[in-house]
């Protein structure tokens, strides 16, 4: 296991213009594969750390080291769907091949199959205004994934959505990143989400933003409702749970 | 798969709903056009009523039966007028849409440059246009005056509404663009300009009637000194010659013009926005 991580945040500083030291001292190795969440309260940096793997921002110092020397393609699904309502769900899933000048005709087809990959085969004429917000989540993810990236950014994607729909996109993520080999980063403020979800947990303390501990959940990658209620789950759950605690206690003001 | 059958069933609530919505927006806008039809034909009724009644002379107030008379007697000459005025406005709309447009491009490629020309286009639109009329008239042939005046008023408000719909643009969806390191005229092509367009439609609607009022200003300056054709001269002739009704007539005229603009441009809107936006209509719920 002493493979390369395919990213690496090295000493992270990031101050924004007011002041604010979102992040400092940040060290964070990505694996190649895993399913990573980053766990942590509101404002604790988790959402600048995903920005600066992004390439969206810039650290003030540190270094964000990618393992093939440049950041690969990547997908990005954010806190809203985020979706171009001018337009159908086919022609939105169609962004990123556009952008890399790929032409419909050729991409028709990708676009097809990642709409049936997230449940939503019978919906490429739709417009995003006709969706429930659980189903435009869902044109989001078909979006960045119609690329096939060997990674994958989420900022709290399901934060919005009720828990019904939240647990039922929970499993289906699942089922789509072990599918597609993604690797996976995933912001959430939700313990119970980030164990569900995750191969292993980074959690994230405050002012400025920092990883103070990881914790590995060695259960199978694919899961299923009844690792909700498994006995380990809540074990997972307070392991982490008691390291937010620990987390919020070393805040440094 | 489970996901496509919770796809499916909850597509099935909105379609029912849409068309319990449909049935309920088609009476409503069967009331939309009928009411205000219903008034406009009882106030032309009772203002025929007090002429007849009253006996009120034409010079003074035509009941709408005689401006009708007048519209198709005097229509050889009313039709020439329309001509001009309908082909003034629409060259100084045109020169304003893409002047326009073509400007706050330019402005929303940089905030210096933003700084710079904004305060111009903001001095054009502050100072009335009657009061630089007589100026135009001085600078130039008058029927290039005329127009010159009506794209001056018309194209601010394309500029400014397209300049804030420029600017407004979903900055997720710009991170987005930024992420798969998307090109700058991609980002104006397929994200800037079609986010836009709603801003860019309200401006149009706005200097379509502004483009007719900056029209007809002008023509009453020009035809005060003699010059002109159009609907405005029209006016100021009738006036002289105390024939009223055709006064009425001309007016007439000019109204139907300005609501057959703004009816045109809100159509287009709709064709362009209706799926999309909620201004266009549709109703969200």
């Amino acid at each position: 296991m002493s493979e390369k991580p395919l990213v690496a945040l090295r000493g992270i500083e990031k101050r924004f213009a007011s002041g604010v030291r979102a992040l400092g001292g940040l060290d964070l190795d990505v694996r190649q594969g895993e399913f990573l969440s980053l766990l942590g309260p509101s404002g604790c940096g988790k959402s600048t750390a995903l920005r600066l793997i992004a390439g969206l921002s810039e650290p003030n110092s540190g270094a964000v080291e990618w393992r093939d020397g440049a950041r690969p393609e990547i997908g990005f699904v954010f806190q809203e769907p985020t979706l171009m309502p001018w337009t159908s769900v086919a022609k939105n899933v169609f962004l990123p091949l556009r952008l890399q000048g790929v032409a419909w005709r050729d991409a028709a087809s990708r676009v097809r199959e990642a709409l049936a990959g997230v449940g939503l085969a019978g919906f490429a004429d739709a417009y995003p205004r006709e969706l429930s917000g659980g189903m435009r989540m869902r044109v989001s993810i078909a979006r960045a994934l119609v690329t096939k990236p060997p990674l994958l950014l989420m900022d709290e994607p399901f934060a919005a959505l009720d828990e019904i729909t939240r647990f039922r996109l929970n499993d289906d993520l699942l089922a789509l990143a072990a599918q597609l080999k993604t690797t996976v980063i995933f912001v959430t403020h939700s313990v119970f989400e980030s164990v569900y979800l995750s191969s292993r947990i980074a959690v994230f303390a405050a002012r400025p933003g920092r990883v103070t501990e990881t914790i590995e959940i060695s259960a199978p990658r694919v899961r299923h409702s009844d690792f909700r209620l498994a006995p380990e789950f809540s074990d997972y759950a307070r392991r982490a749970s008691a390291a937010l605690d620990a987390a919020s206690g070393a805040r440094a003001a | 798969m489970s996901e496509a059958r919770e796809a499916g069933s909850a597509a099935d609530g909105p379609r029912l709903d849409e068309r319990v919505d449909a049935a309920r927006a088609w009476r409503a806008r069967l009331v939309e056009i009928a009411l205000p039809l219903a008034i406009f034909a009882a106030a032309l009724g009772l203002w025929e009523a007090v002429v007849r009644l009253r006996q009120i002379p034409p010079y003074i107030l035509p009941a709408p039966s005689v401006i009708a008379e007048t519209l198709v007697k005097d229509w050889s000459v009313l039709s020439a007028s329309l001509l001009v005025t309908l082909s003034i406005t629409f060259e100084a709309l045109i020169a304003a849409t893409v002047g326009g447009v073509a400007l706050a491009i330019l402005l929303s490629q940089s905030k210096w440059i933003e700084r710079a020309f904004l305060p111009f286009a903001i001095v054009l639109q502050v100072t009335p246009v009657i009061a630089i009329a007589p100026l135009l008239l001085v600078w130039l042939e008058p029927s290039t005056a005329v127009l010159v005046c009506a794209f001056l008023v018309a194209f601010f408000p394309v500029l400014a509404n397209t300049a804030l719909g420029l600017a407004s643009t979903d900055y997720n969806l710009v991170d987005l663009f930024e992420i798969y390191r998307a090109p700058r005229w991609k980002q104006l092509v397929y994200l800037r300009l079609p986010s836009a367009l709603p801003y860019f439609f309200s401006g149009l609607r706005i200097a379509g009637g502004l483009a007719l009022i900056g029209a007809i200003v002008a023509e009453l300056a020009a035809g005060a000194a003699g010059q002109g054709t159009g609907l405005a001269f029209r006016i100021v002739e009738a006036g002289f010659r105390l024939n009223i009704p055709r006064m009425f007539a001309a007016l007439a005229l000019i109204s139907a013009t300005g609501i057959a603009i703004y009816g045109f441009f809100t159509a287009l809107s709709t064709m362009f926005l209706g799926r999309w936006h909620e201004s266009a209509g549709g109703r969200e719920r």
